[in-house]
């Protein structure tokens, strides 16, 4: 299965170990991993939780993982987010993905990192020693969407 | 045959409910319909016309307001999302 929605913690090593293996003549796996920031400040972020919309969430990130594979040519993908209560430090999003060479596989990987950050339906509470908010969306992450639009195998 | 309505993370808190099933309300065919008959019953459900850039999804795809609505599905309101 290469999208896993779930609270467990993941083993970085041991998921590239088996897409590597799976990718069968690969050349190159790139992979990206998201954590809760640290913030030392006063008002910095004590914990987070993520929300989010069982089912769709799983079809949201197949398809993504879908559209990667038609624009480039992608071996094995892996995609791996944690819900429920998090720490700073804590890994929150694993992106992995293996092909012949370097740039389809650093390309896949910016791509479907970016597709999931405005499409999967994942909501982030943050709480903070003031009390708790859910996380604004970004317009910044609107823009690394649009840079991906028309883009054919770039 | 009714509908199922879903509210996700600040908007579900805003709505005290993560859901509700209903008829399809007589007129209703797509969600920004939808929306707006919710909306009209008065708060707290008057958020959902006030929500800033509220996303929806039926039957678990992202679609725009104007995505039809039919007896069976399954629509899902709720604020832009920050995984990742």
């Amino acid at each position: 299965m290469s999208v896993s929605v779930r609270e467990a913690d993941f083993d970085v090593g041991a998921e590239i170990a088996a897409l590597s293996v799976e990718g069968g003549d690969a050349g190159a796996v790139a992979s990206f991993v998201g954590l809760v920031r640290r913030d030392r400040s006063a008002g910095g972020i004590r914990a987070m939780t993520l929300e989010h919309y069982p089912g769709m969430t799983e079809k949201a990130l197949a398809e993504i993982v879908a559209e990667a594979r038609r624009r480039w040519p992608l071996m094995a993908v892996r995609v791996v987010h944690r819900v429920g209560r998090l720490l700073p430090g804590d890994r929150i999003v694993l992106v992995a993905v293996s092909s012949s060479h370097r740039q389809a596989a650093f390309a896949g990987c910016e791509f479907i990192m970016d597709y999931l950050k405005t499409r999967a339906p994942f909501w982030k509470r943050e709480e903070t020693a003031l009390g708790s908010r859910w996380v604004d969306a970004r317009e910044s992450d609107d823009d690394a969407l649009r840079r991906w639009a028309g883009s054919e195998n770039s | 045959m009714t509908i199922r309505v879903l509210y996700f993370a600040g908007l579900r808190e805003a709505l005290g409910t993560s859901g509700e099933e209903m008829p399809l309300p007589a007129g209703v065919n797509t969600a920004g319909g939808l929306r707006d008959h919710i909306a009209a019953r008065g708060e707290p459900w008057a958020q959902l016309a006030r929500a800033r850039n509220l996303r929806c999804a039926v039957n678990q795809t992202m679609v725009g307001l104007d995505a039809v609505v039919k007896r069976g599905d399954e629509v899902a309101f709720f604020p832009p999302v920050t995984g990742g």
